[in-house]
């Protein structure tokens, strides 16, 4: 173990939303919560991220009266990062959502073990 | 730097325009221009390749006004190249050899997408293959998700919808894992770009407190690429994705999609990490156990499955098991080993869906193989090119797939710990391929009470096969000197 | 125990055949005493109780592999540099460059929007061709095999005067903010998502006040993928030049203009105007897919 455990409080939450959120998506039967698993663990990465940009007692990264210090800002990367991941993770769970919602008008249900049961019936045929 | 150098990025980027202009266009225009651009990108790599194999070095090329660690860049060196090559040429043959296939899978309507799709899968596969920066891969890796997942879905019935979701939730399992691992590291070293994650990576290693967290994370890696590729644990996602989709996307998705996170993954071990840390990494025991079990219990799924399709999906995940073996031992001869193997894999196992794909036409779509029989005598090219396919699958000399088991034992010689577990892995899996590739093959030439009338495959369907048992029949021959350009390009990866 | 003991000793002398006494469920089984063989056991256990079985399985699973993930992160967490300390890794000569010059050589105020769409735009010329994919994949799925427009419009909402009267007087700000948002991307917080995602929820709110049938007159199928399409082209080829003519050292010849005027910094105006328009259409389209299966 390292020394740096309950410092980085906003790292372990993260760290434990991300658990949370894998299981969720691995395990969890019904499909939409697998989706709500995926957006749990996504935002816990974006938590992270968030919380590596911070630095005690500095400003956003927006340029104000022409002071263009290293002191005076933030760490502007992880703010980037964030942005990029979030259009991802949007599209994805769009992408998951319309297959989920044309399973659900194939099968009548949300359960992966049923859809599965049944489209191998389907495929025996 | 010479004009060449420009290349990469020109695939890249004409890919990605293509893609967005087939949304606009017809089917039929759609899949001239996907010929068009996949020719011209294809005579770009070939071209890049010899000058290359005349000159190998390593360029790198900035995508924009900033050089290295502030601005995007991408890497190339005869490796890249070849790659580059091998996924055009088998991307646009496996395309023409399905055209019949994908214009009668999938509704007139949505023809234009599905090319969409291809041509963006092929960008993202450019740019994983090319790229010297880790956020730029995870961006690229979910362009390559979600439009592998959209080529599987065109089909559009209910066992392909099915095959998708589980696929869809497997590779954002292992996105989301990847991701993570990234900024890690990122947190660790505060960088992005591999060549500068190397230096401070190596100074944390030297410094013997982050073995811990450096292992996790590497570990969190393979295992989140080890998904994302149907290595053993992970590959019950395989068989129902690849046999269910179209032709042209079961050999797309086969040859090439799960290739390109491998190359990633390689490029990780070998350019951000070393060989001097892989070599003391815990981590590759666990993916070479995988490995193995893979490569045994991969054939014995194959053996159990009477779909001819599925059969050949099960085949891929012995042969990723092949693959991951050659990575995690660690040496120079063990990632050559893996490189040619992929080559060799992407070559042949496209041919062998197309062939299946052909046969399956000829006999009314039906796909198991109580209903193939004989179905090479309705299909000779297909069944012709089944058989060179299989042969080279099992290993038998003068065939590519021999050159790849050849090396994978001549690599396990440099690791003397792993050594007897490869070689009675390898005989083991081979005598296994033998078995069902050979039922497989007496199926589809059984005459006992068959129709055998010839079936009429469309023009575009004999050219792509042509094609294929062509390259595959020089690339038997001819395999030593691809093994040359990968040791020559090991160097300056 | 006596019993377990039994069936292994019946088991050992070879009685595959095993008496089941179903007396707690008389009614499924109307014959208490029934031979079964062991596979027609297996099928009635598969039937009835495999499903609570897995389900049990399931919920161990999952418990053993989230606390066992959450461990394993947590081990790495413990070794990571400490938060919000200005001497950690992260804030290197990188940071450090985007910081100092990003106003000299990107000319945007805001620092992450020239990060993003000047320093490192690769990445976020892949983050548009992420959504496009998404919103071709969408399409690809959710589009209706024929055109009704009898049954869409049954399903159009009604027009509800509450949520029609708002609308009136909301939409138009929102739109205008939403277009605001954009066209300051660069020199205060935003850009083209956010503006973006501003301005197709209005889209959307407008479809769902008045009807489908209005909102079709101004955005169609076409309309939509036209302006994509126009965008996403515009964008690669602004974004082709600039890597080309990085790559090879040559000047690329786009003035930065004076840095917190609305016409500055070269070409991040344009490009967050292109992913403007990408995002709210592609949020636009996800939307009219989602509830009538065409836009």
């Amino acid at each position: 173990m390292g020394p740096n455990l309950l410092s980085n409080y906003f790292e372990t939450a993260s760290m434990i939303l991300f658990g949370i959120g894998f299981t969720t998506l691995f395990l969890q039967p019904n499909l939409i919560k697998k989706v709500i698993g995926l957006n749990i663990m996504d935002s816990a990465v974006y938590l992270f991220l968030a919380a590596k940009g911070y630095i005690d007692g500095r400003l956003a990264p927006i340029v104000v009266n022409g002071v263009t210090d290293m002191e005076a800002y933030i760490n502007p990367i992880p703010s980037g990062l964030v942005l990029t991941g979030i259009v991802v993770s949007v599209s994805v769970t769009a992408v998951s959502l319309s297959l989920i919602q044309k399973l659900y008008k194939e099968y009548h249900t949300l359960d992966m073990d049923e859809i599965l049961t049944k489209a191998n019936k389907e495929a025996e045929r | 730097m010479p004009f060449l150098a420009n290349f990469p990025f020109f695939c890249i980027f004409i890919m990605m325009a293509s893609g967005v202009t087939s949304s606009m266009l017809s089917g039929k225009n759609a899949f001239r221009l996907n010929v068009i651009a996949l020719s011209a990108c294809l005579a770009m790599s070939l071209s890049l390749l010899f000058y290359m194999i005349g000159q190998p070095q390593r360029i790198t090329y900035m995508m924009g006004h900033f050089p290295a660690p502030w601005g995007n860049e991408i890497r190339f060196g005869p490796v890249e190249a070849l790659i580059a090559s091998v996924f055009s040429f088998v991307m646009l043959t496996s395309l023409v050899a399905g055209k019949g296939d994908i214009f009668s899978d999938i509704a007139s309507r949505n023809v234009n997408l599905f090319y969409v799709m291809i041509n963006l899968l092929m960008a993202s596969l450019y740019a994983l293959v090319y790229t010297n920066d880790l956020f730029t891969a995870y961006v690229f890796v979910e362009i390559n998700t979600l439009s592998a997942c959209a080529v599987v879905m065109a089909k559009e019935n209910g066992q392909t919808i099915s095959a998708t979701i589980r696929y869809l939730i497997m590779s954002l399992l292992g996105s989301g894992m990847f991701l993570l691992s990234i900024i890690l590291i990122y947190d660790l070293t505060g960088h992005l770009l591999m060549v500068n994650i190397r230096e401070s990576m190596a100074r944390l290693w030297a410094d013997g407190r982050y073995r811990l967290p450096i292992t996790i994370i590497v570990g969190l890696m393979s295992v989140g690429m080890a998904m994302k590729s149907a290595l053993f644990p992970f590959h019950t996602w395989l068989s129902p994705a690849h046999g269910s989709a179209t032709t042209a996307s079961s050999s797309v998705l086969s040859g090439l999609v799960l290739k390109g996170y491998i190359i990633l993954l390689i490029k990780v071990y070998y350019r951000v990490l070393g060989l001097e840390i892989v070599a003391d990494l815990k981590v590759l025991n666990v993916l070479f156990v995988c490995g193995l079990l893979g490569m045994i219990i991969g054939s014995l799924d194959a053996i159990g499955e009477d779909h001819i399709k599925r059969m050949i999906a099960y085949s891929s995940v012995a042969q990723m098991g092949y693959i991951y073996v050659g990575i995690s031992l660690g040496t120079s001869a063990g990632f050559l080993a893996a490189i040619f193997h992929i080559i060799v894999h992407a070559m042949t196992k496209p041919m062998l869906f197309s062939a299946a794909g052909g046969m399956a036409d000829a006999s009314g779509h039906k796909y198991h193989f109580d209903e193939l029989k004989g179905a090479a005598y309705r299909n000779p090219i297909a069944g012709v090119a089944f058989i060179i396919g299989s042969l080279s699958m099992i290993g038998i000399p003068f065939f590519a797939g021999f050159g790849a088991k050849f090396y994978l034992s001549l690599a396990a010689m440099t690791n003397p710990g792993k050594m007897w577990f490869v070689l009675f892995a390898l005989a083991v899996s081979t005598v296994l391929n033998a078995v069902y590739y050979i039922r497989a093959i007496g199926m589809i030439y059984s005459k006992k009470d068959v129709d055998v009338t010839r079936h009429k495959n469309p023009l575009s369907y004999n050219i792509g096969m042509g094609v294929f048992i062509v390259a595959n029949v020089m690339l038997g021959l001819f395999y030593q000197n691809i093994v040359d350009i990968i040791q020559t390009g090991l160097k300056f990866l | 125990m006596s019993r377990i003991k039994d069936a292994l000793k019946k088991f050992a002398d070879g009685d595959f055949i095993i008496t089941t006494k179903r007396k707690k469920n008389p009614r499924r089984r109307p014959s208490t005493h029934h031979e079964a063989t062991l596979k027609e056991r297996y099928v009635v256990w598969h039937e009835e109780k495999a499903r609570s079985f897995f389900k049990g399985m399931y919920i161990s699973a999952s418990v053993f592999v989230c606390l066992t993930l959450i461990g394993i992160l947590l081990i790495t967490v413990s070794f990571l540099p400490p938060f919000g300390n200005p001497s950690n890794p992260v804030n290197n000569e990188v940071s450090e460059r985007y910081i100092e010059k990003g106003l000299e050589e990107t000319g945007a105020v805001n620092i992450v929007s020239g990060m993003i769409l000047d320093y490192r735009a690769f990445d976020t010329f892949g983050e548009s061709h992420v959504l496009f994919t998404a919103a071709t994949g969408v399409m690809l799925l959710m589009r209706k095999k024929k055109k009704g427009k009898e049954e869409t419009d049954k399903f159009s909402p009604r027009r509800d005067p509450i949520v029609k009267n708002v609308a009136k007087y909301i939409i138009p700000f929102l739109l205008v903010f939403g277009i605001y948002i954009v066209l300051n991307g660069h020199i205060s917080p935003g850009g083209g998502f956010s503006g973006g995602a501003i301005m197709g929820a209005s889209l959307i709110l407008y479809s769902s006040a008045y009807g489908y049938r209005k909102i079709n007159k101004i955005i169609t199928e076409k309309f939509v993928k036209r302006v994509t399409f126009v965008s996403l082209l515009f964008y690669a080829c602004a974004k082709g030049y600039s890597f080309f003519t990085g790559a090879n050292h040559l000047p690329s010849g786009i003035p930065l203009g004076e840095p917190g005027a609305i016409l500055s910094s070269g070409l991040i105006l344009p490009l967050n105007i292109c992913v403007g328009l990408i995002v709210t259409c592609t949020m636009y389209s996800f939307y009219s897919l989602f509830t009538k299966g065409e836009i």
